[in-house]
């Protein structure tokens, strides 16, 4: 499957396209298929995102989950610092970022 | 410590408020990011992994409580409780938002600070010693000159955009603490033998994917003539340096690719030209910019004597202080790598009290260290213990400087977009494995990470140098050994095939073990390696 991910203009914060908005969450992700380069520049022209760009995921029992580890520690915040990750939305989400 | 005039807060008012006014039409929408890029960048303000990141610049290292706190100030109210200190004496703040960032640049302004020159292609922040203007060894204070280096270098219209960016660092002693042979231009305070005061000027070197060690390529220009000199030098590097490939375009390639007597040869040509020009600061001007780095009022009849009763303390004493040029007088350096800590890194509240610490006890200066450290550079031996009370309450009473415990390590791939593996977790874990004794057993150990051959945890320079790569998606560590950023400046040599990120671990333990099998009296681990070579090694690491 494949992710749209960037940030937001305003506040830097990762985002994931819902398919009909953007979320900080991977797990609300869904896929784009073919169309995720026109959505991504769609939505980087309404200044709804900065930089996005189309990855590579796979699906997971919590959400997609992104191929490349950096997309991965994009989506979860600093290994080193869980205290700053994003929290999942479900609570028993274990880490699959590493 | 240097003040404003009314030119320098002018200048950064101004710029304070034209980004302001930028900021507003990116946000608008009537500036894209590909016309915002180079002006945020010019502003210090990247877009990382997680969030937009704000380098502020800390002139020289050197930096005053008022300016500390600020910075304290600013990581609570802006971002997430904390910094991180950089290999380049700056400061780094990793969870900025777009909007905010005028207002966190309006606020540095008020106290003589900035981002400007953090990023893009001009001169960037000028480095140098960590003790000067305190250590014994110094020809001269080397801060006036890198100063004036920086009123030269800001906003220079003709080097604001170079091939690539460009690194200086001056310094004052023989011993060299501010990897001086490892940048675009290293100058060193030198006495001809007439007495005169100049620099030996050392150009082309630098990290990254091409390490190369600076040839020298002035013997001696005198300081009332460096800035032209300086001046001659960019030129040719801005009018030669390639701009057709950015991974052949720092003045290091092109010294390398003309040769160092081509380049010397032509930077004399032109300097012949540049000096009948007056850009060289009339000397009341230099005399007035000195007069701003004066020595506190210390008192040399301070007592010398230090109780050493306290074990802890005393293993820190060793460790972090080191003797001041004034009797009575230390230089502390506190530690910013606590065992399974991020190296750099510290709390707004860590910040306060550091800056509390210096308005108390080190006539309100503090220098920031390549290594990621911090320097209360004019503590009375009498208030040592003191100030290592309250360090170590706080966290910050490491005593590991220049033990394998005090590793560099770039932010990696935890926070950095250009990376290509973590740093930060090899360092925790390093750490970890080697308990405080056995780091003062294993002596001076300098161990550095990098996570992207970009080098910013200047693992070319490690005694033990390792950098993380992207093996088919996954992260794997190549370990290099030998290098120096020292006076005795080196460039590691890659040992053998990479490892897992537990691999690397278990090999830096090999290696050292290796070492202290054949240590003899008085060698570290650069001088076994450079005595026997690397076959020892590599025979242990991959038997």
């Amino acid at each position: 499957m494949r992710l749209i991910t960037g940030n937001d203009l305003a506040t830097g914060d990762v985002i994931w396209w819902t398919g009909s908005d953007w979320s900080r969450h991977v797990a609300q992700a869904v896929d784009a298929g073919k169309d995720g380069e026109a959505i991504a520049a769609r939505e980087e022209a309404a200044l709804r995102v900065n930089g996005p760009y189309v990855i590579d995921a796979t699906p997971g029992p919590l959400g997609p989950v992104p191929l490349h580890i950096k997309d991965r520690i994009r989506a979860s915040g600093p290994t080193v610092r869980p205290d700053l990750a994003v929290q999942p939305l479900d609570a028993k989400a274990g880490n699959w970022v590493i | 410590m240097y003040r404003y005039d009314e030119y320098d807060q002018a200048m950064v008012d101004a710029r304070v408020a034209e980004f302001r006014d930028q900021v507003e039409r990116r946000l608008s929408g009537a500036m894209s990011e590909d016309q915002f890029k180079p002006l945020r960048l010019m502003n210090g303000l990247y877009l990382q992994l997680h969030a937009y990141m704000l380098r502020v610049a800390i002139p020289y290292g050197t930096l005053d409580g008022r300016q500390m706190r600020m910075l304290a100030s600013i990581a609570r109210d802006y971002d997430r409780g904390y910094g991180h200190f950089t290999t380049r004496q700056n400061l780094q703040f990793n969870w900025i938002k777009l909007a905010d960032t005028p207002d966190i640049l309006a606020k540095l302004a008020t106290v003589e600070m900035h981002a400007i020159q953090t990023s893009g292609n001009c001169i960037r922040n000028i480095s140098s010693d960590q003790f000067a203007g305190a250590a014994a060894d110094e020809v001269a204070d080397p801060r006036p000159y890198a100063e004036l280096l920086r009123q030269w270098s800001t906003f220079h219209p003709e080097f604001s955009l170079l091939p690539r960016k460009f690194k200086i660092a001056v310094i004052g002693a023989d011993e060299d603490r501010a990897a001086l042979k490892l940048h675009d231009i290293g100058l060193k305070l030198v006495k001809n033998e007439a007495g005169e005061l100049g620099f030996e000027v050392y150009a082309g070197g630098g990290q990254g994917r091409t390490p190369m060690v600076a040839p020298l390529i002035r013997e001696f220009i005198a300081a009332t003539e460096f800035v032209s000199y300086l001046e001659a030098c960019l030129r040719v590097y801005n009018r030669y340096g390639r701009r057709d490939n950015m991974y052949k375009a720092r003045i290091k390639i092109l010294i390398h690719e003309i040769g160092a007597d081509e380049y010397r040869a032509q930077v004399e040509e032109e300097f012949q030209h540049v000096k009948t020009l007056g850009l060289d600061p009339p000397a009341a001007e230099l005399e007035r910019i000195a007069a701003m780095f004066a020595l506190p009022p210390l008192d040399a009849g301070a007592p010398a004597d230090i109780d050493r009763s306290d074990p802890d303390f005393a293993l820190w004493l060793d460790a972090q202080v080191v003797p001041h040029k004034v009797s009575g007088h230390s230089i502390v350096t506190i530690s910013l790598k606590p065992s399974g800590g991020i190296p750099g890194d510290a709390s707004a509240d860590q910040i306060d009290l550091m800056a509390d610490l210096a308005e108390r006890y080190s006539h309100d200066e503090l220098r920031i260290t390549h290594a990621q450290n911090v320097v209360l550079p004019h503590v009375r031996n009498a208030d040592l213990y003191a100030v290592w009370q309250a360090l170590d309450e706080a966290g910050l009473g490491a005593a590991n400087l220049d033990l394998l415990g005090d590793i560099i390590a770039c932010p990696g791939l935890d926070y950095c977009a250009l990376a290509n593996a973590r740093s930060i977790p090899l360092a925790q874990k390093l750490s970890e494995r080697f308990d405080a004794a056995r780091q003062r057993d294993i002596g001076e150990l300098k161990l550095k990470i990098s996570g992207c051959i970009n080098a910013c945890g200047h693992h070319h320079a490690g005694h033990i140098g390792i950098l993380g790569v992207d093996r088919k998606g996954e992260e794997n560590y190549q370990l290099s050994f030998g290098g120096s950023g020292a006076e005795d400046a080196s460039v590691g040599r890659i040992i053998g095939p990479g490892f897992s990120e537990d691999g690397v671990v278990d090999a830096v333990e090999k290696a050292i073990e290796t070492y202290r099998g054949l240590r003899e009296e008085g060698e570290r681990f650069l001088d076994t390696y450079r005595r026997v070579g690397p076959e020892p090694f590599k025979a242990a690491i991959y038997a």
